[in-house]
């Protein structure tokens, strides 16, 4: 993975790139001053992500080329930059895949109009309280014209979108629990009614918003100044940096970051190599019998549940969130409690690139091709590094986190030896895959830390991408396996 | 030639016979395929792998495979091949990334032979040798393809398809050392079996996967490909690039697709998804399926010919768990079903019809087609193939011209070029609007915007007209005989229909009618209407003061009726504009006489504006002042619907416009839209787009305004390094220079840029005008000629 720090260039960098970003800074003083009446903002977070020191992520824009194309195509699009593109800024060629797909869903020709698109938005991170998610879409709904009083809640929307409700809910949280009946009474409910082509557009928007707010919990994405909890109007205080020291790269993010120890965990990514090489090399003379795979699979899928995600620290979302959804109370863990039995969904029988594509393709023309290569991208995406260490092959890990993302959801690989997981994913990796993926919202700075911690900010961002994307193919496969068997 | 003879013996020593026939499996199939006597048939699946015997009746389980208390995942299927040489041997491709081959000749109950785990990831496809009897290959996900030689326990060499999946390997049928590979990337590799380190061929045949290939039984260099962008290609490969010689588009990915034994050009293919239809394609009609078996009820997942030169059995797995043999008598042959003739409406009232060449050349025979008339028929021929069994494939194309002089549209051309929608007082509009109608000839239409302007004006603005008129004159008027909205509404009616007439009577004149006795009620109906109170003469005279041809015309039409057989259904009759006899006495009175002089027909023509105004006057009277303006709206809104039910959404559109919130609110929304979008259509068909976006930017409709923010994106190339403009400005990211210079005074353009479509070369629009005129080649100097129009 990329790691591209050029620690002499830094401050001159880092002040232009903060300036260029928050324009007001400059003036900000002055305009004071003169007390003109006019309230100046300060941004409450320091860059763009709470767990990732700023500097590391606004150096990349400036040190690569592409990047900073992108970051100007994306900012002409929107009118803004908002921190997850910041942030996903280390991986540029999936920034662009990734950008692409969701201004295709937003703004180009689908079968939902602009408010809906928008409002399934708000439904879906509203699902995981991802109240920077939610914010940024509510303006976006107002401005495309969405009716403010939708905003009071789900009961206030149209009935159509009423009826999303519990396909949101399900899709969230159990989606193996989807069944073409769920299907049936969205398609069949008189004048309240979705067609296919609508219905194939939310399920990719809600799956992509719900992988989204993983994302933004996974890499503790701060509010943006122009949204709730982004910004304060009370004068700097003595304890706080005001926005010109931040610019002049004195964060106080920046301290700790490097102290975090290293000592006790010297020598992870060594461990983490040598048993990668390992399993290279035994694969073929300790094979494992077809029932030993298979209790493999299952025991791994009930460990999956088994990891205690909640810290007992829960967030409370700043603003009233949990309006846009009902049934707060719904989430994974009631599930892992009971210990319910999860299907297995083998890949074989339905797969994205098989099944998957063509329906999605079918019904929402070029959404299926965008999609699979952000998927492509996700997975493939490898810069053959991994922290210090130069030319790795890195595919077995990331094929073991993919593949246990999958089988949290209940999907199964005939051809995978889930034996692999526990040889390469230890326990707070596994902490923080589950709680990210499952109840993004509680997810820590802490957890963040703990799991790898002498990998670069950059490969943690790209674990988070793998995440993200792979909980976004669980989520379709089994929405999309549903609308089939509707269908046939 | 040798072994076709062989076979053909075989063959006529075991004749296949039977029917189409089901059984119910126990679990979706993933594949299938038959044993060489085709006496026989292996379904596997990942829970289920049987054999059944075909007999005359019915499927019969021969043999379960899958034994054991707990199946491992060695079971679970995702391809099975019966070896075609060794009767008992059988191979499965597992999804667990295991290749099994299996003995049938095995006493014991488990007749698993020999377990190959070389690959990785699952195996996609298995594939015997045709003639080697121990040399199997496989090809996995994980993108290597395997050589076993079944007589040792390790494959004899490895193929790399450099990590993309494999989806399907085959065996030439012909060429002992080559079989061909494809993959989820849309690659197809050629591999000799003895140079495992590279592939001989590739070439990039589907966007996305391919999920199937085929070599054809008897031609040595034909392969088809199957993908999932829904196409099934034939590749010729015995040329030094691989040659698409034949495309078949279906509605759904491929899966499988499997030549037609003994017929050159057929193919059956199955689809991955949504669509669970065999079809048997010939590849040289590749728009309609040659035959469709439509029993399964969910996606086909295995096709095979039963017999490898028997083109009448096939049989299909399915993921709905049944196995079926489908005879080919049986099949459905959509080309049955599909209308063999075509109707289309050229922009300026053409017509083409296309039709079966009997049908068609019976009636031809008949007569000749009468000198001077411009309609003639072209016929096209395609020679039928005699040795194909196809209903018959030639037919004929007649193209039917519109008479020049009368190009009807012409009306609807100027209309929307001159009328006003907007910028100024409403009165003001309507006036002008009216003008034009007049101008055009068409009083119905002119007279309508002048009674909007004054139902909807204030009535302190209306000019009082002169007293230069005939009361007594205008008082046959129908409209005046009371100032009653119904009447007026009829009256435009009729007057909207006969201008429909101009559009329509010719083709109602070439319906191959029992038509006599219509033609002579139609004339009693007129009549009748006639008699009245000569409404109709009124209209008449009016809309097709400017049509003399059209009529003349329509007499030799009537001559000539029989001749054109047009199935009527395709048109709605209307009884009430067959050609009236009256209408051409009319005309000729009128080419005849000054239109301005003359009894009837003098009312007819002499609806000048002064008129127009006179009939104010009259009707002031009788129009109390204090009726409001919207006590007129629902006359209104009747009246545009009736316009625009008449085809003249033009005139419903154009009032809409100009009456703006004064007509809105009465009419809904949808209804709204509808009328925008039509209007819209038709003046983008004339390539009117000025006026098509001036209305769009007038309408108040949401979803028509948002049609000018929609495809806004102009995508351009750089014009010096000729390479796309991804940045935004003026300098192109890659050669570094100013993109848009302008050729005249070289600086760069910002705003309005015009460019030659010839050279590309351009500049400010004012600096090109101004040279241009001036001179005709390009200002860059490239010698070409430009044109600025």
């Amino acid at each position: 993975m990329r790691h591209a720090v050029a620690p002499a260039e830094t401050v001159e960098n880092n002040s232009f790139a903060v300036t260029d970003l928050l324009k007001i800074c400059t003036h900000c003083e002055r305009i004071s001053k003169k007390d003109l009446g006019v309230r100046i903002p300060r941004p409450l977070g320091n860059g763009p992500s709470r767990f990732i020191p700023e500097k590391e992520i606004l150096q990349v824009s400036k040190v690569d080329a592409r990047t900073q194309s992108i970051f100007e195509d994306a900012f002409a699009a929107l009118g803004r930059l908002d921190n997850i593109s910041l942030v996903m800024g280390f991986h540029p060629q999936y920034l662009e895949s990734f950008l692409r797909t969701q201004h295709y869903l937003l703004q180009m020709d689908g079968p939902l109009s602009l408010h809906y698109r928008h409002y399934i938005g708000i439904m879906a991170a509203a699902r995981h309280q991802c109240s920077y998610l939610v914010n940024l879409h509510v303006n976006d709904f107002l401005q495309v014209g969405g009716d403010p009083k939708w905003l009071n809640g789900l009961d206030e929307a149209p009935q159509k979108l009423q009826q999303l409700g519990e396909l949101n809910k399900i899709l969230a949280h159990r989606p193996w629990l989807l069944t073409k009946e769920h299907i049936e009474r969205l398609l069949k409910a008189e004048e309240h009614s979705w067609s296919l082509a609508e219905l194939i557009h939310a399920v990719v928007l809600l799956t992509h918003y719900h992988s989204l707010a993983s994302f933004t919990f996974g890499c503790g994405i701060t509010p943006e100044i122009h949204c709730n909890g982004g910004h304060t109007f009370r004068p700097p205080s003595l304890s706080q940096y005001c926005m010109c020291d931040i610019a002049n790269g004195n964060g106080h993010a920046n301290h700790h970051d490097d102290l975090l120890g290293n000592q006790d965990m010297c020598g992870e990514v060594e461990v983490l190599m040598e048993r990668m090489k390992q399993l290279q090399e035994c694969r073929d003379d300790e094979e494992a019998s077809q029932e030993e795979m298979a209790t493999r699979f299952e025991r791994e899928k009930t460990e999956s549940m088994l990891v205690v995600t909640a810290e007992d620290e829960e967030c409370v979302p700043s603003r009233d969130i949990s309006r846009h959804f009902e049934d707060p109370s719904y989430g994974y863990k009631d599930f892992s409690r009971r210990g319910e039995h999860v299907p297995t969904f083998r890949v074989q029988d339905y797969s994205w690139e098989d099944h998957g594509f063509s329906l999605v393709n079918r019904l929402y023309p070029d959404v299926g091709q965008m999609l699979d290569e952000k998927f492509q991208m996700a997975y493939n995406l490898t810069y053959n590094t991994m922290a210090t260490h130069k030319d790795v092959d890195t595919s077995m890990l990331r094929r073991a986190i993919w593949n246990y993302i999958h089988c949290m959801f209940g999907i199964r690989y005939d051809d995978y030896d889930y034996g692999e997981i526990n040889q390469l994913l230890d326990r707070s990796f596994k902490i923080y895959i589950k709680t990210m993926v499952c109840s993004p919202e509680k997810t820590t700075k802490r957890m963040y830390e703990s799991f790898w911690r002498q990998f670069q900010h950059s490969e943690k961002v790209h674990v988070n991408l793998l995440l993200m994307e792979a909980r976004m193919q669980a989520e379709l496969l089994y929405a999309l396996r549903a609308i089939t068997r509707y269908m046939t | 030639m040798e072994k076709m003879s062989r076979v053909t013996t075989a063959l006529s020593s075991n004749t296949i016979s039977g029917r189409t026939m089901f059984c119910h499996l126990d679990a979706p199939a993933n594949a299938i395929s038959v044993c060489r006597d085709a006496t026989q048939v292996v379904v596997a699946g990942r829970n289920i792998f049987k054999i059944y015997g075909l007999e005359e009746e019915q499927f019969v389980e021969k043999l379960n495979l899958r034994v054991g208390r707990k199946p491992s995942l060695n079971f679970s299927c995702a391809d099975v091949m019966w070896h075609q040489m060794e009767e008992n041997l059988l191979a499965t491709a597992a999804t667990n990334g295991a290749v099994v081959t299996w003995n049938l000749g095995k006493p014991s109950r488990n007749k698993q032979d020999q377990l190959f785990t070389e690959h990785k990831r699952t195996v996609n496809k298995v594939c015997f040798h045709p003639t080697e009897v121990y040399m199997l290959l496989s090809g996995s996900q994980d993108g290597f393809m395997k050589c076993f030689d079944l007589r040792k326990k390790e494959s004899v060499s490895t193929f790399s398809g450099q990590s993309e999946s494999v989806r399907d390997v085959q065996f030439s049928m012909k060429d002992y050392f080559t079989f061909a590979a494809s993959f989820e990337n849309g690659n197809v590799q050629l591999w000799d079996i003895r140079r495992p380190d590279r592939y001989e061929r590739m070439f990039t045949a589907h966007t996305g996967p391919v999920f199937c290939c085929d070599w054809h039984p008897d031609d040595r260099g034909w392969l088809a490909t199957g993908g999932r962008d829904k196409m099934v290609k034939v590749w010729d490969m015995t040329t030094n690039r691989a040659k698409e010689i034949y495309c078949v588009q279906t509605i759904a990915s491929v899966a499988r697709v499997k030549w037609r034994p003994e017929r050159k050009f057929h193919l059956a293919t199955c689809s991955m998804m949504v669509d669970h239809n065999i079809y048997v394609w010939d590849i040289r009609r590749p728009f309609i399926p040659f035959a469709t078996f439509e029993e399964h009820k969910d996606v086909t997942t295995g096709i095979v010919w039963r017999h490898q030169h028997d083109p009448h059995f096939l049989l299909s797995g399915s993921k709905d768990s049944t196995l079926y043999q489908h005879m080919f008598k049986d099949a459905t042959r959509p080309v049955d079903k599909a209308n063999p003739e075509g109707l289309c409406f050229g922009l300026l009232g053409d017509l083409a019809f296309a039709a079966k060449e009997s049908l068609i050349s019976s009636d031809a025979n008949r007569k000749p087609y009468p000198g001077g008339d411009r309609r003639y028929p072209i016929f096209f021929f395609k020679k039928p193939d005699p040795t194909e069994q196809f209903a018959h494939v030639s037919s004929a194309l007649s193209v039917f011209e519109t008479d020049l002089d009368s190009n009807r549209m012409d009306w609807f051309v100027k209309t929307a070029q001159l009328y006003l929608l907007s910028g100024k007082p409403f009165a003001e509009l309507c006036d002008h609007n009216a003008k034009v109608a007049q101008e055009l000839k068409r009083p119905q239409v002119s007279t309508t915007w002048t009674m909007l302007r004054i139902m909807f004006s204030d009535p302190a603005n209306l000019t009082t007209p002169g007293p230069n008129h005939n009361l007594s004159k205008l008082g046959t008027l129908p409209l005046m005989n009371s100032f009653s909205m119904k009447e007026m509404g009829s009256g435009m009616g009729t007057e909207s229909r006969l201008e429909r007439s101009k559009g329509d009577s010719r083709q109602d004149n070439i319906h191959l009618e029992p038509g006599n006795s219509h033609i002579s009620n139609n004339n009693e109906e007129n009549e009748e209407t006639e008699g009245s109170d000569g409404q109709a003469e009124y209209m008449f005279g009016d809309a097709e003061l400017d049509d003399d041809d059209l009529y003349s015309v329509e007499h030799d039409n009537q001559t000539e009726e029989q001749e054109y057989a047009l199935p009527q259904e395709a048109f709605q009759l209307r009884h009430e504009i067959m050609d009236n006899p009256s209408a051409p006495e009319h005309l000729q009175q009128d080419k005849a006489d000054s239109p301005h002089v003359s009894g009837n027909e003098a009312e007819v023509t002499c609806l000048t504006p002064i008129e127009s105004f006179s009939l104010i006057s009259i009707s002031q009277p009788l129009y109390s002042p204090h009726l409001p303006a919207s006590f007129f709206c629902p006359i209104v809104r009747e009246m545009l619907s009736y316009y625009a039910e008449q085809g003249d959404v033009q005139m419903a559109v154009s009032v809409l416009i100009v009456l703006g919130d004064r007509i809105r609110k009465e009419i809904d929304d949808l209804t709204q839209e509808h009328w925008y979008m039509s209007y819209i259509d038709l003046l983008q068909r004339f390539e009117l787009w000025n006026v098509s976006n001036e209305v769009i930017k007038l309408s108040t409709c949401s979803a028509i305004t948002c049609l000018n923010q929609t495809s806004t994106t102009l995508h351009i190339n750089c014009s010096n390094c000729k390479r796309p403009m991804s940045n935004k400005g003026w300098i192109c990211d890659r050669c570094h220079q100013c993109a848009s210079v302008c050729a005249v005074c070289h600086h760069v353009v910002k705003g309005l840029f015009v460019w030659c479509q010839g050279c590309s070369h351009g500049g400010h629009l004012e600096h090109m005008m101004n040279w241009l005129k001036s001179s005709a080649h390009c200002p860059a100097g490239c010698g070409h000629l430009c044109e600025y129009t």
